[in-house]
């Protein structure tokens, strides 16, 4: 009697204006807030909404999370570990479980995730939807590599225990599906050893374009690898990078480092926050500028300890980063290109970038190893560019811009980022678009589950002009 | 029984473990080394929680089954918990008010489980504590307990009910060395309020864990979480009902 009335409280879609990391789009969607299993199947079923989408803690920057006028399921309450087998390091938990939580539980007993992306705020559910990476693709491959398993719950409530043996299909088009082909309500990930929560970091600059990837190729035995780059250099400088590389460090490193507290001690330290929105003006190109030859100079070539929160997530020290771009939110930009044309592709785009004037920094440079099964999942053999752009007048032109360089070099933009791509474009760079497609017609005939990303793509739409 | 500290190792039992700031006062406990005793109807709920509380604490947790409305089971309820040092009350409902004011029956189990269960319970652990001459008890009960309000009357009336009934049971277990906590938290964002729009300095349920945690360390006779509420409800308090009857929240 009681339960009636309470469940009923609980399996409402409310209205709420909601937006990506990049704050741009921002669109009304009808969410709900499950905290029980059984509520979450209810709602993914419920007829107040044609669609619905899971979303984890909304870190996609564009519309990969919104659902324009329909339904969001928010996973952020179902964040419960269900079991730990602490032999062989296999994690059974509910997919709204943060990231940023496991490594909390996990670091101190001497356990990390094998592929953290730069942020440790995102759900596992959502990770999975991204196929997320870390700096150390190119050694360990995307996340999906660590999952051994999870429950994909389908539009008509049926659950579907999904892995490399089961239900094959289904496993590898959910990784990387953005949510397309159902909601994953729990997944077993295989933990890694780690002796200490440091990593033993060597910084290298280097002068030009030439230089920073040649120092990606010596780098395959590095495990973590990643170039932050100055994309506002030109000319002899254009690609003037710092390279950074780490490894964990073992007991051994902290003992000739006469590192005295706990190995596996791991602070959460509390967030500084943006309080707002900064004006407009506050970024602009000679600002931008300024900042990134501050960077650039302040590194040297060394090599020295750090902890896994600067190593990792510099940013997420900084609560609402997001908000520096003032309120007309940003745009990133994050493309992957081939080895053989990466070399000219990313030297079209950034001259094409250093000579727009928009302001642009934290651009990031980074090394992949090969793609695997997943249709939708963004990396491949190749290198890749991620950078800001403020979403100022005439963004999606330029974005457009890029996207044609891009493609020209056999490249493709990660959609866990996008919320600019044209459905025609979108198709040309994902040529395993059609076999998507056919598994999640299969797995959800009726178009369930779509978000403002499906729709503005047209993946597995009715008609489209592809 | 000799009287522990607060702290690792005491056992607590958590009467409605699944609503969502118990979940996180659970986690707090649990997070402290605390063995716990779950109580909720939802038996497949509770053993989720269980789980995730053992993975993240390393500590021992039970699970009982618990019907608030069934009055006639609690003191087998409360025997079958064991032996615990501490004792929170989560249990409670904000169902439609305005369905309540037209159903009986949906006023009843809106005053009953806020009201009626919790007296019901506490009274069977107020009265063991008090022959074992130690122990906490700790009550949640709302701000909108101080002043009732046009749109949450019977909650609230319901509520303040609650509050008078811990503060003079603080009074009565207090020879006895018992110690009742009386939680007076604001909104919280948990299911109970989600999607209801324009609620003042909404507060997550961690903090509101937190703080309970905490208010319950130093031995507080009342918690209001988050904190201002206690100056907010000492200015309300002065507002002369002439004026209150015509505020429209």
């Amino acid at each position: 009697m009681k339960g009636v009335a309470y469940l009923k409280a609980m399996l409402r879609f409310s209205p709420r204006e909601l937006e990506g990391w990049g704050r741009f789009p921002r669109q009304s969607c009808r969410v709900a807030r499950p905290e029980k299993r059984r509520a979450l199947s209810e709602l993914a079923q419920s007829s107040e909404v044609q669609s619905v989408l899971a979303r984890g803690l909304g870190r996609a920057y564009g519309d990969a999370a919104l659902n324009e006028g329909e339904g969001i399921l928010l996973g952020e309450k179902l964040d419960r570990f269900l079991d730990f087998d602490s032999q062989d390091g296999l994690l059974h938990l509910e997919s709204g479980t943060s990231f940023a939580q496991i490594l909390e539980t996990f670091v101190p007993r001497g356990w990390f995730l094998p592929v953290v992306p730069g942020t440790k705020f995102v759900t596992v559910g959502g990770a999975l939807a991204s196929d997320v990476h870390g700096k150390n693709h190119h050694r360990m491959g995307t996340i999906s590599n660590f999952v051994e398993e999870f429950e994909l719950l389908l539009a008509s409530g049926e659950t579907l225990v999904c892995s490399k043996t089961q239900n094959p299909d289904a496993f590898r088009a959910t990784l990387g599906g953005m949510g397309l082909t159902g909601v994953v309500t729990s997944a077993k990930l295989k933990l890694r050893r780690i002796e200490t929560a440091q990593i033993q970091v060597r910084t290298e600059r280097t002068m030009n374009l030439d230089q920073t990837l040649d120092g990606f190729g010596r780098d395959s035995d590095t495990t973590y690898s990643v170039a932050w780059i100055d994309c506002l250099a030109s000319g002899d400088n254009l690609g003037r990078s710092v390279l950074i590389r780490g490894e964990h460090a073992s007991l051994r490193d902290l003992d000739d480092a006469d590192f005295e507290d706990d190995p596996l001690d791991y602070p959460s330290p509390k967030a500084k926050k943006v309080p707002r929105d900064l004006p407009d003006f506050a970024l602009n190109p000679m600002s931008v500028k300024a900042f990134n030859a501050f960077y650039y100079s302040r590194h040297i070539d060394g090599a020295q300890l750090q902890g896994f929160e600067p190593f990792f997530w510099p940013l997420d020290a900084v609560g609402g980063w997001n908000k520096i771009y003032g309120a007309r939110g940003f745009v990133q930009y994050h493309c992957i290109l081939p080895f053989q044309t990466s070399h000219e592709g990313l030297t079209r785009l950034l001259e094409r970038i250093s000579s727009s004037g928009r302001a642009a920094f934290l651009a990031v440079l980074k090394l992949y190893g090969p793609e695997n099964d997943s249709p939708l999942s963004f990396p491949l053999a190749g290198h890749s560019l991620a950078l800001d752009l403020p979403a100022s007048d005439g963004i999606i032109d330029f974005c457009r811009e890029l996207d044609r360089i891009t493609v020209e070099h056999g490249g493709r933009t990660y959609l866990a980022k996008d919320s600019t791509l044209d459905a025609s474009t979108f198709a040309q760079m994902y040529p395993r678009l059609p076999e998507f497609e056919a598994i999640k017609r299969q797995l959800d005939p009726q178009n369930r589950f779509q978000s403002s990303l499906s729709r503005r793509l047209n993946i597995a739409g009715m008609g489209g002009t592809r | 029984m000799s009287k522990k500290t607060f702290g690792k190792g005491c056992r607590v039992l958590i009467v409605g473990a699944t609503s969502g700031i118990a979940k996180e006062l659970c986690r707090e406990f649990a997070r402290h080394g605390f063995d716990l005793v779950l109580a909720a109807r939802d038996e497949e709920e509770l053993g989720i929680l269980s789980g995730d509380l053992k993975i993240r604490g390393n500590v021992d947790v039970r699970v009982v089954l618990f019907d608030a409305l069934d009055y006639a089971s609690h003191p087998d309820f409360w025997k079958s918990c064991g032996e615990v040092d501490g004792v929170v009350c989560c249990f409670g409902v904000l169902s439609d008010e305005k369905e309540a004011q037209r159903d009986p029956k949906a006023c009843r189990v809106l005053i009953e489980t806020n009201y009626n269960a919790n007296i019901s319970l506490l009274n069977e652990v107020a009265n063991s504590f008090e022959d074992r001459g130690s122990g906490f008890i700790c009550v949640l009960s709302s701000v909108a307990g101080e002043r009732a309000r046009r749109s949450n009357y019977l909650y609230g009336s319901a509520k303040g009910g609650l509050s008078a009934y811990s503060e003079g049971l603080r009074s009565r277990l207090f020879p006895a060395g018992v110690s009742v906590t009386t939680v007076k938290p604001g909104p919280v964002d948990t299911g109970m309020t989600f999607g209801m729009d324009k609620l003042p300095l909404l507060a997550p349920p961690e903090k509101v864990a937190s703080d309970i945690y905490r208010g319950l360390r130093r031995g507080a006779d009342v918690v209001w979480t988050p904190a201002p509420w206690r100056i907010i409800m000492g200015l309300l308090r002065f507002v002369p009902s002439g004026l209150w009857k015509r505020m429209d929240f």
